[in-house]
């Protein structure tokens, strides 16, 4: 559906490095990187708003990349949702309607569609400067997508809205793209946003593409350095492999499978590291005594550092379990982790 | 009540005494006139047609600054470029020469010497002494105010809400008619008004290029010259009224445009 082969672009501050990609037909992918990385010059770039200088994107079989941004089919929602001022919600969702050769009953037939299932119908009257930001967010998804584009590029539309209007509008993204065959292709900073929302994924870094793939292996299966710390990896050490065995720094760690002889690391994810006061029995994997070293609040969680020998190891428990452990600073504990959850690159 | 500071006392008698600078020769100048020579004066052909030549010859510089300003103004607000600051400079230029230098320049490049008055000549268009060279010199002094006024509007625009249209299916000429100028237009009335009053005022470089047909400021200084000060005020009068009323266009297109954002 989208086919970006070979892409450079060097556009103002922004470098973009042989950017190879493909995304399906109706798929819901999301595009992960710090900001920087070259996120959004990607979008425009698809979206034919600014300049290629080498490199194809092919958008349905066709070759796009000379063609001008209003002949492609590509929508783009932005996240300060860029609503035309002077316009009233009605004429800013079907601003579109008069460049396509569309009958007025169809206009209107998705209109009424569009303000359905978004839940428009009251607000069509109403200027964009007197809009909450998920009411200015669901209006920019119907402007884009009354017009039917074959992609809908969203550049993190989640980000600039309360707590309250980000489940309202991810919610309505969810709704539209099982109404909808347009392919959605979404830039995002929040994990848990991506792991709602989208199935694969891919993770840019510096303007180069880092990895692609499911979301669920970007997360649990990062293939460098780099991509399992954007990921939250926060246990990654250097490590040696014999068979299934990992040795760091002396502490051997089980693993399921043995490692291919290239991989020279080990990582784990924080919330895959259990903690507790007691001794786990030997069946539990990998298990080593330690002490905490430091207890980090994250709002709703704590991150603990357990010192194990010369490893710092870290793990995420809830406040509850914290509260009930015991767990602070000096106390002595365990942890484990099962081998399943020991991945390695 | 605290006591104000004497600085405060200070602050306010430099206030009050700029504004009583400005104020004071004005409001002596539209009163000294009686209305029967007001109205005499405005019956005198000669007045009336030099007003009505100011506000035609203004006019249309500013009608060309809008035609050939607007493309440039759009240009310099959505591109960076090698060069940009040097252009804006070129731009600037006719505010800090003299402008008496500005006529006789024009007239340089516009005489029978220069080729391009040569080219000028054979296309039947005079210059010298004529409508023409004198919307020329009020196109070149007030350009620069159209283009900043014009600039500033675009640069207010987000090119997020271009790049929006365009995604939307809109060429690059349907939006910035249907997104752009519905949202810049203010920026380019004040843009026409402010080049309109700089060149309806403008004296120094008109003189050399055209000291007839005369215009209201060659006007009032040819009377000035002549007859003395009494005899040029009714004129200058009328001149100032037709500045204070694009003045509060300006004023009040401005603190519109001020109170909505």
């Amino acid at each position: 559906m989208i086919s970006i082969k070979n892409l450079n672009i060097d556009f103002l501050n922004f470098r973009l490095n042989n950017i190879r990609l493909e995304v399906g037909k109706n798929e819901f992918f999301m595009l992960m990187g710090p900001t920087g990385a070259g996120k959004t010059v990607l979008l425009e770039a698809i979206a034919g708003l600014i300049p290629v200088n080498a490199g194809d994107i092919l958008i349905q079989g066709e070759n796009v990349t000379r063609l001008p941004s209003e002949k492609r089919g590509v929508g783009i929602v932005y996240q300060d949702q860029s609503l035309f001022p002077h316009l009233n919600v009605l004429e800013n969702i079907t601003y579109g309607l008069k460049f396509h050769s569309l009958s007025k009953e169809d206009g209107n037939r998705r209109l009424h569609k569009l303000a359905d299932i978004l839940n428009l119908g009251d607000l069509l009257s109403r200027l964009p400067v007197n809009l909450s930001g998920g009411e200015k967010q669901r209006v920019a998804l119907a402007r884009a997508l009354i017009v039917r584009p074959h992609i809908l590029l969203l550049d993190e539309p989640l980000s600039a809205l309360d707590p309250g209007f980000r489940e309202e509008v991810r919610n309505a993204l969810k709704n539209l793209h099982r109404n909808s065959e347009t392919t959605f292709l979404m830039v995002t900073h929040d994990f848990g946003e991506a792991l709602a929302l989208a199935d694969r994924g891919a993770v840019i870094q510096q303007g180069a593409i880092d990895q692609v793939g499911t979301i669920h292996d970007i997360f649990h299966r990062p293939a460098s350095v780099a991509v399992a710390e954007f990921v939250g990896m926060k246990n990654l050490f250097e490590a040696r492999f014999q068979n299934s065995a990992a040795s760091i720094r002396g502490h051997q760690v089980l693993l399921n499978r043995p490692a291919d002889s290239h991989h020279r690391h080990v990582a784990i994810r924080p919330e895959d590291v259990n903690i507790s006061r007691d001794a786990f029995s030997s069946n539990r994997g990998n298990t080593s005594p330690g002490i905490v070293s430091a207890v980090v609040s994250h709002g709703f969680t704590y991150e603990i550092d357990v010192k194990a020998g010369d490893l710092i190891f870290k793990a995420l428990v809830t406040r509850k379990s914290l509260v009930e452990s015991g767990l602070r600073e000096g106390v002595d504990v365990f942890i484990s982790f099962e081998p399943a959850s020991v991945h390695t690159f | 009540m605290r006591e104000k500071e004497p600085f405060f006392w200070f602050t306010l008698a430099c206030g009050a005494f700029i504004a009583a600078y400005i104020l004071l020769p004005l409001i002596e100048l539209i009163t000294s006139p009686s209305i029967p020579d007001l109205w005499e004066s405005i019956r005198d052909k000669d007045v009336a047609g030099s007003i009505l030549l100011s506000i035609y010859t203004a006019g249309s510089a500013a009608i060309i600054s809008f035609i050939f300003g607007t493309p440039l103004a759009y240009f310099l607000a959505r591109h960076d470029f090698r060069g940009k600051r040097f252009l804006e400079a070129v731009i600037d230029l006719p505010i800090v020469i003299p402008h008496p230098v500005v006529g006789i320049a024009l007239l340089g490049i516009a005489g029978r010497n220069h080729w391009i008055g040569r080219i000028i000549s054979e296309l039947g268009i005079r210059v010298l002494g004529s409508v023409t060279g004198i919307i020329a010199v009020l196109t070149f002094v007030g350009l620069p105010f159209y283009i900043h006024s014009a600039k500033s509007g675009f640069e207010s625009v987000s090119p997020r809400l271009e790049k929006v249209s365009r995604s939307l299916g809109a060429s690059m000429s349907s939006t910035f008619f249907h997104i752009t100028f519905p949202l810049a237009w203010r920026n380019m009335l004040v843009g026409i008004i402010m080049c309109s009053a700089r060149a309806i005022s403008e004296f120094g470089a008109v003189i050399v290029v055209a000291y007839h047909p005369m215009t209201a400021p060659v006007l009032i200084y040819e009377r000035f010259e002549g007859y003395g000060l009494k005899y040029s005020q009714p004129v200058a009068v009328w001149l100032v009224l037709v500045c204070l009323f694009l003045f509060f266009i300006l004023r009040i297109l401005t603190l519109r445009k001020a109170g909505e954002s």
